[in-house]
């Protein structure tokens, strides 16, 4: 007689970090550190984000998190102190290299951040911002661009017949739709969320997931969050970062049911440290 | 480790404790029907009779702690696994008390007609293999033992061998006297009902072993079944 299914409960192990298809790999991140000043704040962290998915990093406050999502357009760089070291590969190109564009590498991953931040201008104008610094679309085009991607942030039938209206006449929650509208119009190949609903309400939040989930079928989507909740809800991959190390990362269904560590699983259900 | 929220851990607890309870029950349930048929004791058959309602609204209770603490603390992982594993298992312990009650239901007619003590005494040594399969799956969940409920999951041919046993030697009795055919028909569902009995404390083995590793058991038993020919 032979058991397929282990006798007793696999010893816990460390870290565990699960290996993604190549073909279905979109960023490659490979031995990351990251420092502010001298603290290292990323610590060899491997892993890989997957093409038209929606990755989930969660952790504890001060984990870095919101670190590893900055480093990933290069947003760090604005700051004086800051290095990141390792690789992170978009496609085949290392986006840490010198000499990177940085305005080009923006424009291929977008963010969206914890706050809405319309601008103080128009609705039209806040989504067409982006585009007129890369491409230049004759006005019916540019109304066609505006209006696919505030449907697409499931954003257009609230707002449509005010375009010429303020953004910041908005609620949070059309705001921070706003501003995915604002930054899928420019087309980006990947969307980087740093708590994009901790400021909402519930119905508004819904409204964001929900756009999320639409977005995946075009984008690959790297979500941070600390709504343990909203990580199984959205994503297909989870990674749980603790003191700046990546602890596990693998599929989210596996993640709420089954973590591999000892440390996810005290953080997932609520009884961390 | 315990929660940061305390009263989740309370929650948790709570539902183990009622669960713990309840398979001390089924328990009792099912060694007390054996003995009532073995011993033809009437008033011990009506009492299993009047206890399972006890089962039936410990379930019930079970069912909406277990639902309450899925809509208010929304359990991931080990608790999650152990929230569902609750639902399943008293589910499991309700049938067994079911069963049991139908075999005391059975007690009390058998005990109208002549004894056939030869027969009384296999269904006794299968009862009793039966309750003591309960008592180790239950052990292995108060315990938290899964080498212990995956012993359980394995032997679980025993008891098909014992009611294929006894299926033959009730043709045996109902072919040489028809006038036990009515008792000997009785028996033949008591043994039924403790093979299934046996089945129940098999699947709590498994929810057991699910709570506990988060996979499930998988292998190919030996399977014994009086509906197949046997071989001679």
């Amino acid at each position: 007689m032979t058991l397929l299914a282990p006798d007793a409960p696999a010893p816990p192990s460390d870290t565990s970090i699960i290996a993604i298809d190549r073909e279905d790999v979109k960023l490659d991140i490979q031995n990351l550190d990251f420092f502010y000043g001298k603290t290292r704040a990323l610590k060899s962290i491997s892993m890989s984000v997957a093409r038209n998915a929606v990755t989930a990093l969660i952790g504890p406050s001060g984990c870095g998190k919101s670190t590893l999502l900055r480093t990933l357009n290069r947003m760090y760089g604005l700051y004086p102190g800051q290095k990141a070291t390792g690789k992170i590969m978009l496609d085949d190109e290392d986006i840490l290299r010198p000499g990177v564009n940085l305005s080009m590498l923006r424009a291929r991953i977008g963010m969206v951040f914890q706050k809405p931040t319309p601008f103080p201008m128009s609705i039209h104008d806040n989504v067409a911002f982006g585009v007129r610094l890369y491409e230049t679309l004759s006005r019916s085009e540019m109304s066609a661009r505006v209006e696919d991607s505030l449907r697409r942030a499931a954003l257009w039938e609230e707002v449509k017949d005010k375009l010429g209206t303020s953004g910041l006449g908005l609620s949070g929650g059309q705001q921070q739709r706003l501003c995915v509208a604002r930054c899928i119009a420019v087309r980006p190949e990947i969307l980087l969320l740093d708590e994009p609903t901790s400021a909402l309400d519930p119905i508004s939040s819904a409204k964001l997931e929900e756009t999320v989930t639409q977005l995946k079928a075009d984008y690959t989507i790297v979500i941070v969050t600390h709504n343990l909740g909203q990580a199984a809800r959205l994503s297909d991959y989870t990674g749980f970062m603790y003191l700046g190390e990546l602890v596990e990362f693998g599929e989210t269904a596996g993640m709420f049911t089954k973590p591999v560590t000892n440390r996810a699983s005290d953080y997932i259900t609520g009884r961390f440290g | 480790m315990e929660h940061t929220v305390r009263a989740y851990d309370d929650d948790l607890d709570a539902i183990t404790a009622e669960l713990a309870r309840m398979g001390g029950l089924a328990e009792a349930e099912v060694t007390d029907c054996i003995r009532a048929i073995a011993k033809r004791d009437l008033a011990l058959a009506e009492a299993v009779i009047a206890r399972d309602a006890r089962l039936d609204a410990m379930e019930a209770d079970i069912e909406r702690k277990a639902i309450r603490l899925i809509a208010l603390r929304q359990p991931v992982a080990d608790d999650l696994r152990r929230t569902v594993a609750a639902i399943k298992i008293s589910a499991n312990l309700e049938r067994c008390g079911d069963l049991a009650k139908n075999i005391a239901k059975r007690a009390l007619v058998i005990a109208e007609s002549e004894p056939v003590t030869p027969l009384t005494s296999s269904i006794e040594r299968m009862g009793e293999l039966v309750s003591t399969r309960l008592k180790e799956v239950l052990d292995a969940l108060a315990s938290r033992e899964v080498d212990r409920a995956i012993a359980v999951w394995m032997n679980d041919h025993e008891v098909d061998e014992h009611y294929d046993a006894i299926f033959r030697e009730l043709l045996t009795y109902m072919m040489g006297d028809p006038r036990t055919i009515a008792s000997c028909a009785h028996l033949l569902f008591v043994a039924k009902n403790l093979e299934r009995i046996g089945d129940h404390a098999t699947n709590i083995a498994e929810v057991l072993h699910f709570e506990i590793t988060g996979s499930a058991l998988t292998e190919q038993r030996r399977k014994s079944d009086a509906l197949e020919p046997h071989e001679r």
